[in-house]
């Protein structure tokens, strides 16, 4: 069953890789709202499996290319994002509950979008079509399928592009002082709830992207978001919480370390991964990679 | 008005001696059937918030320990037909699913429960995932194909066999609220709330915190584990999809939060609440919409009523002739004037 061949290893690296760069768009919203806002919002699944049904939407009624759809849908997940936040400060943060309620508050937002998904989609896979899906590139023994290819450079160009945001911008150092200190942001005159809201309102955004990502690399049901709980939370910690580089690193391994499981041992054993290298850092090294 | 434990557990066991005369008189074999849910879900909410309410740690894999129970009764059930030995007693594979599960509960808590209450949290998620990986691909317990069981007809004093399971569920089910009044009312109880208040605090005043911690992990997955150890004997035909739902983790969190989280009473009114709604709305309107009512539940009782049905009770019994006093003491003073 197991043979061990060298193109097979590297394939199997070089497609973890580019599976990692997308794993690293699906994770940069939870790093922005579980690293540094400190919100842990176990919904984000959820939202992702929302933008892959209106990227699928779009593509099928519209034939418009599934990730420039959801490019232009972002700025409603921003809206969404925002208004949840706002539901989630008034009643669990301001009043200190947010450990137990607010956990139970945004896993009712998983559990309901699913069952509404379910309800009005069925179960049934659904999938998009652009040109890009299907071919694929050959170099020597190389073999890199475009579907992966392009999700993979979009996803790294959004996280490129968040990293730059918080590290040069007021408002990106802002979320990233919000993290720190919200007595000191009051007394420069910033409003800290504002800032965070705007934050969560972007890390929900990049929900939308994501879930365009997803849906061109495989078809999607209602319940796949579940598989993805433990991927991104194990990159996220294992990342460091909350750094984007830290994250885009952690996710090309957990990326390669899934890709080599499901090469030689079988994909279906690949969603016990992500576990064993959450609870391995969680063990170990809780503070990540690069953690702050 | 504090009534001793084994008083307490004498009350329980007649009233449900009382509830089981009463379903064994009507006659109807589906009351059987629709009350095991409820009980089962009465022993996963009150398990759950051994560790929710009472310690504030959330636990959302009530789905993995219950498959965990239903899983390891099947390994046992193959094995006895395998080898041709004498199937176990419920009561045993109870015993052996809750100290399968229990064990579970324990290496998680201790690989995450040292750190933020977070983590916990998203590992127990995890958790469900990766265990519904490992029997979906362990061929022995029925791979994803599912396993069927075959249950006797009959078993000796009862007779029906429906009614056996739903006498066992109606006795763990006290047993499971016992052990929650007990823990409450004890020097556990209070460390665990000493735990929920104020973590850091309680650290500091040399509440031993993981310790505690712990014993509330292992206590509450072992009771989910034997919800869970006679499933597949209620169900037939047990399935990793379908055992692992999300439905047992949404409703073992939504039912004592409903309900109320900081007494016993609070999942019991939940779970006969809503497990009751539940098996009604399944039959009339379909399963479907009647998790999404759920959900929905869930989300708006946890912003508009943080302390659940138990909460909302308190505070009408205590603010109502307050402010009925308050307010004719207003009109007396100032007439016309009532705010």
């Amino acid at each position: 069953m197991m043979i061990f061949s060298f193109d097979l290893l590297i394939n199997a690296v070089i497609s973890g890789i580019l599976i990692g760069g997308f794993y690293a768009a699906v994770t940069s919203g939870v790093s922005l709202s579980f690293g540094i806002l400190d919100i842990v919002n176990i919904a984000h699944p959820a939202f992702i499996i929302l933008g892959s049904y209106i990227a699928y939407i779009a593509n099928a009624t519209l034939g418009v290319d599934p990730i420039l759809a959801s490019i232009a849908m972002m700025p409603v997940f921003y809206v969404l994002g925002s208004g949840i936040y706002q539901i989630y400060y008034i009643s669990f943060e301001k009043r200190g509950q947010e450990s137990l309620r607010g956990l139970a508050f945004f896993f009712g937002l998983l559990f309901i979008t699913e069952v509404t998904l379910v309800l009005y989609f069925g179960v049934d896979y659904r999938y998009v079509e652009a040109s890009y899906i299907g071919p694929s590139w050959h170099f020597a023994v190389l073999d890199i399928p475009l579907r992966i290819l392009v999700p993979c450079l979009v996803s790294l160009l959004m996280t490129a592009g968040l990293q730059i945001f918080l590290t040069r911008s007021f408002l990106g150092r802002a979320v990233m002082a919000v993290a720190q200190d919200q007595l000191a942001l009051r007394l420069m005159a910033v409003d800290p709830i504002k800032i965070k809201r705007i934050a969560f309102g972007i890390s929900i955004a990049t929900a939308s992207l994501a879930g365009a990502f997803l849906i061109v690399i495989q078809p999607v049901e209602p319940s796949v978001g579940r598989e993805y709980i433990g991927r991104i939370f194990a990159i996220c910690v294992l990342g460091g919480m909350g750094s984007l580089p830290g994250t885009v690193i952690a996710a090309m391994l957990l990326g390669i370390v899934e890709s080599l499981t499901a090469t030689f041992y079988g994909p279906s054993w690949a969603p016990a991964v992500s576990f064993g290298f959450l609870l391995l850092t969680l063990a170990v090294r809780p503070a990540g990679l690069l953690g702050r | 008005m504090i009534v001793r434990t084994p008083v307490f557990l004498l009350i329980w066991l007649a009233l449900s001696a009382a509830v089981f005369g009463a379903s064994v008189a009507l006659g109807n074999d589906y009351i059987f059937f629709a009350g095991y849910v409820v009980l089962q879900y009465v022993v996963l909410s009150t398990a759950w918030n051994i560790l929710g309410g009472y310690c504030g740690y959330v636990n959302f894999g009530s789905a993995a320990f219950f498959a965990l129970g239903a899983y390891s009764s099947v390994a046992i059930y193959r094995f006895a037909t395998d080898n041709d030995v004498l199937q176990m007693p419920i009561p045993v594979l109870m015993l052996i699913g809750g100290v399968v599960s229990g064990v579970v509960g324990f290496g998680m808590g201790y690989l995450t429960l040292r750190l933020r209450g977070a983590f916990f949290a998203i590992a127990t998620l995890a958790l469900a995932v990766v265990l519904q990986t490992l029997v979906v691909n362990w061929d022995y317990v029925g791979g994803s194909r599912g396993a069927y069981i075959i249950r006797p007809e009959q078993i000796a004093p009862i007779g029906n066999y429906i009614r056996y399971l739903f006498l066992v569920m109606l006795l763990l089910a006290v047993a499971a609220i016992t052990i929650a009044r007990l823990i409450e009312h004890s020097r556990l109880g209070y460390g665990f709330a000493s735990i929920r208040d104020d973590e850091l605090a309680a650290e500091a005043s040399g509440v031993p915190t993981l310790r505690l911690k712990l014993v509330a992990t292992t206590i509450s997955g072992a009771l989910m584990g034997m919800a869970g150890a006679p499933f597949p004997y209620y169900i037939g035909y047990l399935q990793p999809s379908s055992t692992f739902g999300l439905d047992y983790a949404v409703n073992s969190i939504a039912m004592p939060l409903i309900g109320g989280t900081t007494s016993w009473v609070g999942p019991l009114i939940g779970a006969v609440l809503l497990g009751s709604l539940q098996q009604i709305a399944t039959v009339t309107i379909s399963s479907a919409v009647n998790l999404l009512i759920v959900g929905f539940l869930l989300v708006i009782f946890v912003i508009i009523a943080p302390n659940g049905i138990v909460g909302l009770i308190h505070t009408y019994l205590q603010r109502k002739p307050d402010d009925f006093v308050g307010r004719r003491r207003v009109e007396a003073e100032m007439p016309g004037r009532t705010p």
